[in-house]
């Protein structure tokens, strides 16, 4: 699915190099992030924790290509995307990278299918799309499937709970075939059963076809889960503990 | 993809956006509308100036014309036979028309035009106006013998009948001249058995009879007491058939006349002709004489038809009559040599003749200082220019009023914009482009200008033709007449749909709409993601 090449063993799946970001609120600078390094191997699966306010956000929007940074570098498979003209990387967002959010960011107007098919209608023209849509419906209808979502094709977002609109925004990060699926606080609207259905999908997408996860959150339960642990704090990386493993606590 | 989708959304549940479009519906069906009634009334009027007014009009400055029509013919076929289907010769003059109404003299300023009766048809319209069907075919001077519409030819299902029209013609000439008879006689038994009681009856009768039967009695003889005397005839009258020949009024007629109907008839609140006189009336004309001072001369006519174009600045004006007894009357046949005079020729092109090329090619043959050569365009140039430049000035104003609802789509647009923040930065973090996010925008205004304006047609068309059904309901709503044909003179309003027209209205208001989206879509292009994101 990605025009990117296969990777070589080596190559880490994800990684930034000294990303400096400020934000400028009137006359005072806020340095949200000073210098960040951070790796994530292929297939890897790490958790981004850290108080409010330290960055990890804002990391997760660089590394998805959202934001920009003041400076350094991000570069994913290889290839150094952070300098990629804005079209490029409209196209990188939408073949290679898939995003969660907090608020898990449906389109009302969609439904749960048409939304998880977004990224390819938008990915198509209008005379492409015809072309396509018969195997892009049996996909997000597969994907739904999947995620015990297949009598709800047709609701709104508004008509979904918390816990399925969380499971449609996965779908439609995954609809792509994305090679990396960075999700902010997924869990952080849904209550505490909703939100451990949530943090196991993302283990078995991780285990089973080696999507590389990274998970931003500030509940060390669920960061627990990850099978690293990127802990940040004032602007930069604290503490790294690529050894934890994926197993539920 | 997406942006249709999404556009059709939000089409679909932003009815405030629709609202909107309510004001560009409104535009653009009261354009149509307007253009349509003004494109109608300028054709109709058009259609009724070129009625009577041939394509090309040679005149002469003088009211005593140019001699030798013939020869004048012959010359302008030469300039520009190649164009020219038909001419006629015609005389025209001021004249002054009294009729009798009740026993009174009613005196009106007409046009008196000498036509030749077989060629005037084929060089304008003229044999259409007429009121009975044979003369519409070939018209002819002499009474008919009944058989007049009733009903307005040119427009039979729209007007009121006309009754008094039955029986015009011999019928009503006979049985006008009957009563009179009676009536004479009566008073002459009623006279002779009361014998002679004042001096002042008899003055009254005869003044009566005078006054009651101008046919039988000559202009020049009003006052004289032997009027009772019917057998009695005038040798110098110029218009009776026969000179020395004593004439039945109810069997001969003078020289037959064709009045506009403007000037027998009037038009009451109801829309229904009230005829002063009919078809077999006989009228006098005062007219002048050709020559050098004018002199005025009078004589006897039977209206034989009613000439109704619907322009009442014509119906109300002219007064037809064939042109030899015009030409002899006013003394414009040279007596040596026999050929006559007119006042003017007037030219029919053919269909694909250029007008103002005729006109100028004939200007450079015919010097100036005698001759006028105008196009029937010339002639009501100020009024057509008029009415084309309230037509512009409407036009503009009534565009206005789209560009207004113009401004109402991009202040709504703009709050969409606003409310759709965090969608569009959904859409830009699922990989949307900034002009895709701007084309949902534009294609928005689009769609809202094509309903917008796809309604305003759908409203406009429906409103043009049923626009007389429309008047009607408010005429019965309101009490009030809106349309009064006694002054437009046609019952209709005539409404004609250009659709080129139509073309540029639509692309004018889809242009407005896509226009007045343009800002809104920029700004939801240029919007940050994450901020986007983030809008609550």
């Amino acid at each position: 699915m990605s025009d990117l090449e296969m990777p070589a063993q080596k190559t880490p799946m994800l990684e930034t190099r000294q990303i400096y970001k400020q934000y400028q609120s009137g006359s005072t600078t806020l340095d949200v992030l000073r210098g960040v390094d951070f790796t994530l191997e292929q297939g890897g699966f790490l958790a981004v924790v850290g108080q409010s306010g330290s960055g990890k956000s804002t990391l997760l929007h660089v590394m998805g290509l959202l934001d920009a940074p003041d400076s350094g570098e991000v570069w994913i498979n290889g290839q150094r995307i952070d300098n990629l003209p804005g079209r490029e990387k409209d196209r990188l967002r939408n073949n290679s990278i898939g995003m969660v959010f907090q608020a898990y960011h449906l389109l009302p107007e969609f439904t749960a299918l048409e939304n998880v098919l977004a990224p390819l209608l938008i990915r198509h023209g209008i005379f492409n799309w015809f072309s396509q849509k018969r195997a892009a419906h049996e996909q997000a209808e597969a994907l739904l499937d999947r995620f015990g979502l297949s009598d709800r094709l047709h609701h709104r977002p508004r008509q979904l709970s918390g816990g399925e609109m969380q499971r449609v925004a996965i779908a439609r990060a995954l609809i792509t075939k994305p090679r990396v699926l960075l999700a902010d606080e997924p869990t952080g609207n849904l209550d505490e059963e909703s939100g451990a259905g949530i943090i196991e999908a993302l283990a078995e997408l991780n285990q089973d076809n080696g999507l590389s996860i990274v998970l931003v959150t500030h509940d060390a339960d669920i960061a627990s889960q990850a099978r690293g642990i990127v802990r940040l704090a004032a602007g930069t990386v604290d503490m790294i503990n690529p050894g934890a493993t994926g197993s539920a606590a | 993809m997406y942006k249709l989708l999404l556009c059709w959304r939000y089409l679909r549940t932003r009815w405030i956006a629709l609202a909107s479009v309510i004001s560009v519906t409104l535009g653009v069906a009261t354009m149509i509308v307007v253009n349509a009634v003004m494109a109608g009334f300028s054709n109709e009027m058009q259609t009724r100036i070129h009625g009577i007014l041939s394509d090309i009009v040679f005149e002469s400055h003088s009211l005593s014309g140019f001699q030798d029509p013939q020869w004048h013919i012959d010359e302008i076929n030469r300039a520009a036979g190649d164009q020219i289907a038909g001419m006629t010769p015609t005389v025209a003059v001021p004249a002054m028309l009294s009729f009798q109404v009740r026993g009174q003299w009613v005196t009106r300023q007409v046009m008196f035009i000498g036509i030749d009766p077989k060629t005037h048809a084929q060089v304008s319209d003229f044999g259409r106006y007429l009121q009975h069907p044979a003369n519409r075919e070939q018209l002819s001077f002499d009474l008919r013998e009944g058989g007049y519409d009733t009903i307005d030819s040119q427009n039979p299902t729209e007007t009121p009948t006309r009754p008094a029209l039955e029986h015009a013609g011999w019928p009503h000439r006979r049985m006008r001249v009957n009563r009179e008879r009676l009536w004479k006689e009566r008073l002459e038994s009623k006279n002779s058995a009361e014998n002679s009681p004042a001096r002042s009856v008899d003055q009254q009768v005869d003044a009566m009879l005078a006054a009651t039967s101008p046919a039988d009695d000559s202009s020049e003889t009003p006052s004289d007491t032997a009027a009772t005397d019917e057998k009695r005839t005038n040798p110098f009258q110029t218009a009776r058939p026969k000179q020395g020949h004593v004439m039945d009024m109810a069997e001969e007629q003078f020289t037959g006349i064709v009045p506009g109907i403007g000037l027998a008839s009037f038009r009451n609140r109801q829309g229904v002709d009230q005829f002063l006189s009919l078809p077999g009336d006989d009228v006098k004309i005062t007219f002048p004489t050709a020559g050098t001072p004018p002199k005025a001369v009078s004589d006897n006519f039977t209206i034989v038809d009613f000439y109704e174009s619907k322009m009442s600045e014509y119906d109300s004006n002219f007064v037809f009559v064939p042109i030899d007894a015009l030409q002899r009357m006013r003394g414009m046949i040279n007596p040596q040599t026999g050929i006559p005079s007119v006042n003017s020729i007037q030219i029919r092109l053919k269909p694909d003749a250029k007008l103002n090329e005729v006109r100028d090619r004939l200007r450079e043959v015919f010097p100036s200082d005698l001759y006028a050569i105008a196009t029937w365009k010339d002639k009501q140039g100020p009024l057509l220019s008029a009415v084309d430049m309230e037509m512009a000035v409407l036009n503009i104003l009534l565009f206005l009023i789209i560009a207004v609802a113009g401004f109402g789509i991009l202040a709504i647009f703009f709050m969409i914009v606003v409310e759709k923040t965090r969608d569009i930065g959904i859409l830009k973090a699922l990989g949307a482009t900034s002009s895709g996010i701007a084309g949902i925008f534009l294609g928005y205004g689009l769609f809202l200008g094509l309903v917008g304006a796809g309604a305003g047609l759908i409203l406009g068309l429906s409103i043009t033709w049923n626009i007389n059904q429309i008047r009607q309901a408010v005429e019965w709503c309101t009490g009030s007449r809106v349309f009064d044909p006694s002054i437009y003179y046609f019952f209709q309003i005539p409404t004609i749909v250009h659709p080129v027209t139509i073309g540029w209205i639509i692309v004018g208001a889809v242009a407005i709409a896509i226009g007045s989206s343009v800002l809104p879509a920029v700004r939801a292009a240029r919007l940050h993601a994450v901020e986007a994101l983030r809008h609550e």
